[in-house]
This record gives C-alpha cells, sequence and structure tokens, in this order.
C-alpha cells in the first residue's frame, strides 16, 4: 500500500510539475495564435482582409470590365450586366470598386512601411543614445505633431502634386513622428535590461545591441502600431482623394469615388455609386482596427492569460 | 510646480521656432512666387525684377525667414494672394464658427465617451460593454466625409428636417435655434469620432483601477458601492483622459477641413481648403501657423493639468 502510495505520489507529483508551466511548454506562436483566437470580431476581420487581398491581386481576372472601359449606359441603376450599376461616365462601378481595392491596400501598406522604417530608426537611435541627439529628435517629432495631421498632408499634397506614389509618399514620410516617439519610450525601457548591460559588458558595438538585441523587443509593439497605421493611412488617402487632392480619377479609388455623391444628384438618385465605396471603406478599416486589438492583446506581455 | 509650468513654456518656444521654420521651409517648395500671382503676363521683365526686390525675394532665403518672422511677431500674417485681404483679418473672421463646432464636438463626445466607458468596464463583457466597444470601433472607422453624406441623405433630403449646409438660414436672422439646427449634422460626424476614440481609452483605464488593490480594501472598510466608484476609482481612471483631450485637438482640427467642406461651414476648414485650391500660399501659411500654436497651446494645457490633477507626479527638477 505504501510503496503504491509512493509510486502514485510521483507520478502524480511528475504529471503536476508537467502541469504547473502549461504555458513555459507552449510554443510562442500556439499562444499568439490561442489568444488571438479570442476575438472573434478580429478572426472575422483577418478573413474580410484576406478576401479583399484577393479580389485586389486578381482584380483583372474577377471583373467583366476594365475600370476605365466606358460602356454605352451612363449613371444606370444596377442590372444583371453591371450588379452595382455604372457611373456618370458610363464605366461598371463594380469592376471599379474591386480595382480600387488596390489603391488603399497600396496606400496603406505602402505608406506604414515608410513611416515604420523611418520612426524605428530614429527612435532606436534617440532612445539609445539619449542626451542631445535624443533632444534633437523628440523636438522634431514635438514640430511635426503640432501641425494637424490632415492639414500638413493637404497642404504637402498640394504642392507635391495629387497621384497614388505621391500619395504614399506624403503618408509614409509625415507618418514616423508617433513611430519614432513609441520606439524610443520602448528602448528606454528596454536598454535597462540585463540582457543589453550583458552585451556591452562582452564589448558589443551599438549597432549590434541595436538591431540584434533592441530591435527584437520592440517589434511587437511597432506591429500593432502599424496596423492601427494602416487603417488611418486608407482613412486618410480616402479623405485626400474626396477632396480630390488624392488619387486622380480615371484611377478608382473609393475616396474619388465618394466624391462624386458631391452633387445632388447622385446623392439623391445615383446611392449605388456612393454607398458601396463608402461601405468598403469602413469594413476594411474596421477589420484592420479589429486585427490590430486582438494583436495589442495576443501580444501583450503582460498578459498571462 | 511654477518653475515646472515655467521649464514645461520653456520647452515650448523652440518647438514654436521650429513650426514657423518648417512652416516657412514647405511654403518656399511650393511652385512660382506671389510676384507671378500679381503681375500680368504681359509684364516686362525688368518690372518683375523690381517687384521680386521690393517684396525682398532676391535676398537669400535667412534673410526672407527673417522678414517674414519679424512680421509675425508684430502680429502681421501678410495678405491674401488671391483676394489680397490681410490674412490674419480673414482666419478671425471665420475661428468662431470652427471653435464653436470643435468645441461643441469635443464637450459632447467626452460626455459620452467617460460615461459609457466607466460603465462599460464596470460590467465588462455584458452586452452594454460588447455594445460600446464595437460601437467604439465604428466611430473611428467610419470616414466622416461618408457619415456626413449619410446624415445629409437622411435628415436633409428624405426627413427635410434639417438643413444640409451653412451656419444660418441665407436672409434669416441667424438667431440661436437657427444656428443649433445648422450645428447638428456636423456635430453628430465629429462627435461620433471623438466618442469613438475616448470610449476605450476611459474603458481600459477604468479597467485597469478597477483592479488596484486601494479598491478591495475601500470596499473591505465597508464602502458603500457607489462610492468606492465615483472616490476612488472613477477620479483616478480619469486622469491619463486629460493627456487623451490634449490629442484630441489636432485631430478635431483636421475633421473641421472635411466636415467644414461638406456642410459648407464658414470656418478655418473651408477657407483651408479653398486656399488649398486657390494656391494661396501666404493664407494657408497663417492657417497652418494658428493651428500649430493652438495645438501647442492644448498640449501645454493638458500637461500643466496633468501635473495639477496626479498627485503621484512631483516635478521637482
Amino acid at each position: 500500500m505504501n510503496l503504491i502510495k509512493r509510486y502514485f505520489a510521483g507520478r502524480s507529483e511528475a504529471q503536476e510539475e508537467k502541469l504547473a508551466w502549461p504555458e513555459g511548454e507552449e510554443n510562442s506562436r500556439t499562444l499568439f495564435w490561442r489568444r488571438f483566437k479570442r476575438h472573434k470580431l478580429a478572426v472575422a476581420g483577418l478573413v474580410v482582409i484576406g478576401i479583399l487581398t484577393l479580389c485586389a491581386i486578381f482584380a483583372p481576372f474577377i471583373t467583366a470590365y476594365k475600370p476605365t472601359t466606358v460602356t454605352d449606359s451612363f449613371g444606370a441603376a444596377p442590372s444583371l450586366q453591371h450588379w452595382l450599376g455604372t457611373d456618370q461616365v458610363g464605366r461598371d462601378q463594380l469592376s471599379r470598386l474591386i480595382y480600387a481595392a488596390r489603391v488603399s491596400l497600396a496606400v496603406g501598406l505602402g505608406s506604414i512601411v515608410i513611416s515604420a522604417v523611418i520612426g524605428t530608426v530614429l527612435g532606436l537611435i534617440s532612445g539609445y543614445f539619449g542626451g542631445w541627439i535624443d533632444s534633437i529628435i523628440m523636438r522634431l517629432t514635438d514640430i511635426f505633431m503640432s501641425f494637424p495631421y490632415i492639414m500638413l498632408i493637404l497642404v504637402v499634397a498640394s504642392i507635391v502634386g495629387p497621384g497614388l506614389t505621391n500619395i504614399i509618399l506624403i503618408l509614409g514620410v509625415l507618418g514616423w513622428p508617433g513611430v519614432a516617439r513609441l520606439v524610443r519610450g520602448n528602448v528606454l525601457s528596454v536598454k535597462e535590461s540585463d540582457y543589453v548591460k550583458a552585451g556591452r559588458v562582452l564589448g558589443f558595438g551599438s549597432v549590434r545591441i541595436i538591431f540584434s538585441h533592441i530591435l527584437p523587443n520592440v517589434v511587437a509593439p511597432i506591429l500593432v502600431y502599424a496596423t492601427s497605421g494602416v487603417a488611418g493611412a486608407i482613412l486618410d488617402e480616402a479623405a485626400l482623394s474626396f477632396l480630390g487632392l488624392g488619387v486622380q480619377p480615371p484611377t478608382p479609388s473609393w475616396g474619388n469615388m465618394l466624391a462624386s455623391a458631391q452633387s445632388l444628384t447622385v446623392l439623391t438618385s445615383q446611392p449605388w455609386l456612393w454607398v458601396p465605396p463608402g461601405v468598403m471603406i469602413i469594413l476594411i478599416v474596421l477589420s484592420i482596427n479589429f486585427v490590430g486589438d486582438a494583436l495589442r492583446d495576443a501580444l501583450d506581455p503582460k498578459n498571462n492569460k | 510646480m511654477f518653475k515646472y509650468v515655467i521649464r514645461r513654456l520653456l520647452i515650448a518656444i523652440p518647438v514654436l521656432l521650429g513650426v514657423t521654420v518648417i512652416n516657412f521651409i514647405i511654403m518656399k517648395m511650393a511652385p512660382g512666387n506671389p510676384v507671378d500671382m500679381l503681375i500680368s503676363p504681359q509684364t516686362p521683365a525688368e518690372a518683375l525684377e523690381a517687384k521680386r526686390i521690393e517684396l525682398g525675394l532676391d535676398a537669400p532665403a535667412y534673410v526672407q525667414y527673417w522678414n517674414w518672422f519679424t512680421h509675425l511677431l508684430r502680429g502681421d500674417l501678410g495678405y491674401s494672394m488671391v483676394t489680397y485681404e490681410p490674412v490674419g483679418r480673414m482666419i478671425w473672421d471665420r475661428i468662431g464658427p470652427t471653435l464653436l463646432l470643435m468645441g461643441t464636438s469635443l464637450i459632447i463626445g467626452v460626455a459620452i465617451a467617460i460615461p459609457l466607458g466607466i460603465l462599460s468596464a464596470r460590467r465588462q463583457y455584458s452586452k452594454l460593454d460588447y455594445a460600446a466597444v464595437t460601437g467604439s470601433f465604428l466611430g473611428i472607422s467610419i470616414p466622416n466625409f461618408f457619415l456626413g453624406l449619410g446624415l445629409i441623405y437622411v435628415f436633409s433630403l428624405w426627413l427635410k428636417i434639417l438643413p444640409s449646409s451653412g451656419m444660418s438660414t441665407l436672409g434669416g436672422n441667424g438667431g440661436f435655434v437657427d444656428i443649433l439646427l445648422h450645428l447638428i449634422m456636423p456635430v453628430i460626424v465629429l462627435t461620433a469620432n471623438v466618442a469613438g476614440r475616448n470610449i476605450r481609452y476611459v474603458r481600459s483605464s477604468m479597467l485597469e483601477i478597477l483592479e488596484q488593490d486601494y479598491l478591495r480594501t475601500a470596499r473591505a472598510k465597508g464602502l458603500k458601492e457607489t462610492l468606492v466608484i465615483n472616490r476612488h476609482a472613477v477620479r483616478n481612471a480619469l486622469i491619463p483622459i486629460v493627456t487623451v483631450l490634449g490629442m484630441e485637438i489636432p485631430i478635431l482640427f483636421g475633421g473641421a477641413v472635411v466636415i467644414e467642406q461638406i456642410f459648407s461651414w464658414p470656418g478655418i476648414g473651408q477657407l483651408t481648403m479653398s486656399s488649398i485650391m486657390s494656391r494661396d500660399y501666404s493664407t494657408i501659411m497663417g492657417l497652418n501657423l494658428l493651428a500649430a500654436v493652438i495645438v501647442i497651446l492644448a498640449n501645454l494645457l493638458t500637461d500643466i493639468a496633468y501635473a495639477l490633477v496626479d498627485p503621484r507626479i512631483k516635478y521637482s527638477k
């Protein structure tokens, strides 16, 4: 009896040990997915983003018309030939809607990559070296953040000229201060960690410490910020194109398609011209924001669930 | 505290100077110069040159900047290149409507976000919580111009109960009720944005506070739940919100540009769009500068307010 007791006690102890730290055993990737999947809306968002991306990539294969092809029906209501009707010039609305997804995704991803790279490098330098370099970079971010973002973008767009590439560049180049501040803040805390100090004691150069010891530990907050940045850039492009300073017709963008609704006849009697692009913007931005929120939750080191 | 305010003011000065420099550089990048705007194509080259020298455009950039800057210090923003009106006057005439629009939206937005965020946090994972969080996501994801168009469609064109443009009825007396009716839709759009952004801030700030030990202490010593929430939790949860409010100002400015365009609201935003469209760079420069100064002042005020409301922070240095 005693023997059995000892035997089972030993086994249950061994099992308990295994159960005590299930998360330590768990692969970080499966842990991430387990937390991410708890956000049902984020998973749905991911599906929406996936479908839209596929539509954007394969646009020429799934649309019946080219976005610039002029058919013989002008401003026609939705029909079997044109599922979402045609615009005032006679172009198929559904085709334009699908092609416009390319613009939004390109602007969202392109501009955030640019501002993330600039912001991350400046933030790393500012946080790691401190002193007068830090003061200069931080005052610069203060200066740029003092201008209302949309106003600054509008002014620069009016000077540089509209167009897809310019919009990506403008949003990218003007979007870095937020990233820089975020990265700097994270670097300041990571810098004090023991492994960075160890690296310094071992005589590693600043570049090596910054890029292989500090950068990997500030990627998570950058990723979360970048996700909401993509949503913001898509909204900014839409606003800019709506005001006529963004992507120019005939290239379709959800923003410039909505601009047609500024005319009263379109607004009142041709809702198929302005409701779908608006709904698309809401759909993609909402999806990205849901994903961003779930990412924040899943990547949070303080999260122990 | 006094020292902190002074130090904070001193930091604002280089930022303000930087703002004027960046503003000047952006405008120098603009194609064409004021002389091209003032004179017809038939004007001889010598006259053009004379005008350029008269306006100081032949001087090196830093001299031009200095001239512009010293005028600025005297409160002189220059003249519009299109209407030849003083820029200061043009802005002054239009700032009222914009402040009315922004102020009302900010107040209502916060008045919605704070109670809803608190309630949402207290009943985490309830139906109300899900509704509030989803609503807040919608608020930040709807393009404000689309929401504006939708409102015009429903309330002005379909139900015909609200005016769709301007600040008062043409030929009307511009009374309080009239302005109020015109204010409703633009304010709804901006409020949706403000509330959307802030509900989740308030909620997460409140959730953090609700886990604190001192709340358990407060309950343990037998305080009523309402007292625990109002006295101990809400007060602390609202401290970080002060900072967030300061960040609303530049976003609201951007929103005003788009919204004023849609609702023909006679404010700064509309002036910005029309001067951008007519390439009236001296007016744009003045507008940009004014917006930046307001943002810097708002940041200054929120920083000072933060230091006042958070007793944990000691600014001894």
